[in-house]
């Protein structure tokens, strides 16, 4: 399988996604340059992390229209898996390939820690190898995380089972939320409509190896591996 | 043509948690400013721009904001003055 990676200037996670793909995984990966219209016959886009175009106007802004985007919009509609992550996910949301907008966290502060999440939802595409309810110890690190859309998106998000990771408090022993950066309902992560973008502020690539603090990360990698077929 | 210079302001939308605002608000009651009820901190943009008259400059300078310029999830946006150049 072949995961191709975007890099837009200021991405600064596009090589860990390619050392968790290639050196986690053992699967193929590519970088994909902003300006292309090349998606490189990947079967899997990755909207890395970073700070894409200074993050002007606001994160993900200007992503949105590059070039190499309007095949990575095209390639989600046609129903084709794109993980988006941290500044990805900012950038998906802009592109209206994700309900709602991140936005400043509400300490004002940047968050750089490693947390746990609870898995919401293991029937996706992107969680089919956690168990349901399990707890995951993932990294994030972003200023923008605040994930906001309108009473009524959210409502339709947890009614149809499209939450998938939510934050939760320090101790290990304690099933509460809490949210590291003000985002509604605790909310780390969510699937669009199709179930075939997901985007997240937790950095799952930063998560493939002991050595790094933690290897949860890496069942979001395999369970894309074992539900798409290429 | 006539080239128009346009202001647009964009805001948080109310409701929508703005802890900038709120620590801006915060610093100005520890400066005595104790009548002061809100504080909202947005963005104050300003386009230049050719256009045959006042009304198709501010018909772009709307669109821009639509489809950029503000968020339509969470920002409000207002075309405040618009003024040959």
């Amino acid at each position: 399988m072949k995961f191709g990676i975007v890099t837009f200037p200021g991405s600064n996670c596009d090589y860990d996604a390619y050392r968790a793909v290639v050196d986690g995984l053992g699967e193929q990966a590519a970088f994909l340059w902003h300006k292309d219209h090349d998606l490189k016959q990947s079967d899997v886009i990755i909207l890395p992390g970073g700070f894409s175009y200074g993050d002007y106007l606001r994160a993900g802004a200007i992503a949105r229209f590059s070039p190499v985007m309007q095949d990575v919009i095209a390639f989600a509609n046609r129903g084709g898996p794109v993980l988006a992550i941290c500044n990805g996910f900012q950038i998906a949301c802009e592109a209206g390939l994700l309900p709602g907008a991140l936005l400043r966290n509400a300490s004002l502060k940047f968050v750089c820690e490693l947390v746990r999440l609870r898995v919401e939802t293991s029937d996706t595409l992107f969680t089919n190898r956690y168990d349901k309810g399990a707890t995951l110890r993932i990294p994030i690190a972003h200023g923008d995380g605040r994930y906001t859309a309108d009473e009524e998106t959210i409502d339709r998000l947890e009614g149809e089972g499209r939450v998938v990771f939510r934050y939760l408090a320090g101790p290990a022993d304690t099933d509460e939320w809490w949210s590291p950066n003000g985002s509604t309902r605790a909310i780390a992560g969510i699937v669009n409509e199709g179930g075939n973008v997901l985007g997240m502020m937790p950095h799952p690539e930063r998560a493939v190896d002991p050595l790094l603090g933690s290897s949860d990360g890496l069942a979001l990698f395999e369970s894309v591996l074992a539900r798409v077929s290429v | 043509m006539t080239r128009y210079r346009i202001a647009v302001h964009i805001t948080p939308r109310r409701g929508i948690l703005d802890p900038q605002g709120k620590a801006v608000a915060d610093a100005l009651h520890t400066l005595g400013f104790t009548a002061l009820r809100e504080v909202h901190v947005g963005r104050y943009i300003v386009l230049e721009l050719d256009a045959a008259d006042q009304s198709s400059a501010e018909q772009s300078a709307r669109e821009m904001c639509e489809r950029l310029l503000a968020n339509p999830v969470t920002e409000d946006f207002e075309v405040a003055m618009v003024e040959a150049a």
